[in-house]
């Protein structure tokens, strides 16, 4: 699904390097788990698979279903099965959620050259997607993410997800300002759009979010590489003894 | 009639035409509103007429003469209607009156001027709720017209209206409005203003409004060489509401849209509750001028006054000046305004781009955000998503 080889990646105004040769392979249908401490780059690693200005990718590749992401506009990785859900979801006052979910569909489905879907059919899918998600209809009125709280916020994400059915998502710490039930909402509709044909990127610092969302493989980063890789039970070390001990073992 | 005619050409004589050394006049350069020969303006012709399918009556004017083939039977219950030429002795009596007290503290030498020498315009008695809305609609047929007309409005007590104002005059447009809001009186005025690229409009609002009465007026302007819209509104009664928003943007070549917004908002009796909301999307070296004022006369305490005026920049070239005034001569009020100039915010601009929307596409729905709290003065839902959908249609066909 997701290949990223021996990429390098360096802000693209100053000389600070942030990504120095990260591999990863996500295979179909697997959830990967991504936790580091801050300033470990794994932020980086969401925005530059997004497509987000400001970085250089001074070498290596990323590839999603064989195509090369990192010649594609944002837009474009979006119509190839990319969705990165945010730590920050943006407002937009005066667009509202609906207004917004459709035309990113339509423009997803347009790209593709499939049909656009009509207004009537869109409302029905929308109101489906809501209801297994628990999202109150309302939240579907307002603007973009206007006057949400931190939960509503991140299951609005989640309810993008549903509705634009990407191939590869990478969630970045959605679990950040979230209690505990907010966060249990969360990690619930993420497990119903899980998929053999669709796979997840969680990055986080907690292991909380993951005794959630259960990652196949869990990947620990540090000063821009992929320090260590493992099972699940690597997120229950980290969490036991920090990354200090970790850290301390590849430096 | 005459009478009000020969006071304000005498005002006028008396004032002079504005030049750029008057204060007001500084950001926008008055002459080609002065200029003997009408500077050239080709008509835009529009497919669908906004509010088309809204229920109203109609009257038309082409060039700035009425047309009577062309506009409704003017009926309107609630309201009476009659032409300047035919105005009734409440219109004679009225007429220029809010002109001239407008005229201080900061002189209108334009609208004196409309004022001697309107040509047309309609005189509208409002006597009770009106059933539907009436619709001054403008048209352009000509490249070099000119159309100077003064539109009256009395609003009696408890009275109701929506005027829609809407299209270009004339190649070049003098306009005038005078609003009487009586007490418990409401008064809804929304204007989207014509679209063609060339064409020169000064216009002016005056209105007083009445004890616990309503007024709001909206703009939009698309387009447009060079736009000079007027404000000048007056609470005289306790506890009224006086609006006044505007959207304008414009995708001319370069330097092809400049547009001023004057407004001067008097509070004059207590409780009233006034908002200046201004919005402007610049591109193309682009020039958006916001002159602003709220005066709180002594006594008009509980008084609630508050400002805004932002600019959206599409790029470098544009320009934007502001100038926010208050004067408060009241001890016990609540006023606040502000002003932002700002490009497109990238985050937003990614969040949108990230879920597919192209870029273009998302620059659009960010200028619709950007303009969300102009649109919002609109209360009437199925005039605001009219307004919404031109200009969805419009930003969708000035992409790319």
């Amino acid at each position: 699904m997701l290949e990223i080889k021996n990429l390098h990646v360096k802000l693209q105004d100053e000389d600070k390097v942030i990504l120095k040769g990260v591999n990863l392979s996500v295979g179909a249908g697997q959830v990967h788990a991504i936790m580091g401490p801050n300033g470990s780059g794994k932020s980086t690693l969401s925005y530059v698979l997004s497509g987000r200005e400001g970085y250089e990718v001074t070498a290596g590749s990323a590839t999603l279903l064989g195509q090369d992401l990192l010649a594609l506009d944002p837009e474009e990785r979006a119509a190839a099965g990319l969705f990165l859900a945010f730590q920050y979801p943006v407002e937009i006052p005066g667009v509202g959620n609906m207004v917004f979910l459709r035309t990113a569909l339509n423009a997803q489905r347009k790209a593709r050259g499939e049909p656009e879907v009509s207004a009537g059919d869109f409302l029905k899918l929308v109101r489906e997607k809501a209801k297994t998600l628990k999202i109150d209809a309302e939240m579907l009125k307002r603007p973009v993410n206007v006057g949400f709280s931190g939960g509503e916020k991140k299951r609005n994400e989640i309810l993008q997800m549903a509705v634009l059915e990407p191939r590869m998502c990478i969630l970045d710490e959605t679990d950040s300002g979230l209690d505990v039930d907010a966060m249990k909402l969360v990690a619930d509709g993420v497990n119903s759009l899980r998929d053999a044909g669709r796979s997840f990127l969680v990055i986080t610092h907690y292991q909380r979010l993951l005794d959630h969302i259960a990652p196949d493989v869990v990947h620990i980063m540090a000063d821009g590489r992929i320090i260590r890789s493992g099972g699940p039970e690597l997120a229950l070390e980290v969490e036991k003894n920090g990354y200090a001990d970790l850290l301390a073992e590849v430096l | 009639m005459q009478a009000a005619r020969a006071s304000a050409a005498a005002r006028l004589a008396d004032m002079g035409l504005p030049g750029r050394r008057d204060e007001y006049w500084r950001w926008t350069n008055p002459a080609p509103l002065l200029a003997e020969a009408v500077p050239e303006a080709e008509a835009f012709r529009v497919d669908t007429p906004i509010f088309s399918d809204l229920p109203k009556v109609r009257l038309v004017f082409t060039d700035g003469v009425y047309d009577a083939a062309a506009s409704d039977d003017p009926k309107l219950a609630g309201v009476e209607v009659a032409r300047l030429a035919d105005a009734p002795e409440w219109a004679a009596g009225f007429y220029g009156s809010l002109e001239a007290s407008g005229q201080s503290p900061v002189r209108r030498p334009f609208a004196a001027l409309n004022t001697a020498r309107a040509s047309d315009g309609v005189m509208l008695r409002v006597t009770g709720k009106a059933a539907r809305p009436l619709h001054i609609s403008y048209r352009q047929s000509s490249n070099t017209s000119e159309a100077i007309l003064h539109h009256c409005v009395m609003l009696e007590d408890g009275a109701e209206l929506t005027l829609l104002e809407t299209g270009t005059a004339a190649a070049r447009a003098n306009l005038v409005l005078e609003v009487e809001v009586g007490a418990g009186a409401r008064f809804h005025h929304i204007r989207p203003q014509g679209r063609s690229y060339g064409h020169r409009l000064v216009s002016a609002i005056f209105a007083r409004v009445g004890a616990g009465a309503l007024f709001k007026s909206f703009t939009l302007s698309m387009n447009g060489r060079l736009t000079r819209n007027e404000a000048m509104i007056e609470i005289v009664g306790d506890n009224a509401v006086a609006h006044i928003a505007g959207a304008a943007l414009g995708d001319g070549a370069d330097g092809e849209f400049h547009h001023d917004d004057t407004v001067f908002v008097t509070h004059g009796a207590e409780g009233g509750e006034s908002r200046q909301v201004f919005k402007k999307v610049l591109r193309h070296g682009a020039t958006g001028i916001f002159q602003g004022k709220i005066l709180v006369r002594p006594g008009a305490q509980k008084t609630d006054g508050y400002q805004i005026s932002q600019a959206l920049m599409l790029d470098d070239l544009c320009q934007f000046l502001a100038k926010p005034e208050l004067e408060i001569y009241a001890d016990d009020v609540k006023c606040s305004h502000g002003s932002t100039t700002g490009a497109i915010d990238e985050t937003a601009l990614f969040y949108l781009r990230s879920r597919g929307v192209p870029r273009e596409e998302a620059v659009a729905l960010l200028v619709l955000s950007f303009l969300a709290d102009a649109i919002d003065e609109i209360d009437d839902a199925a005039i605001a998503a009219e307004i919404l959908a031109r200009l969805q249609e419009w930003l969708a066909r000035h992409r790319g």
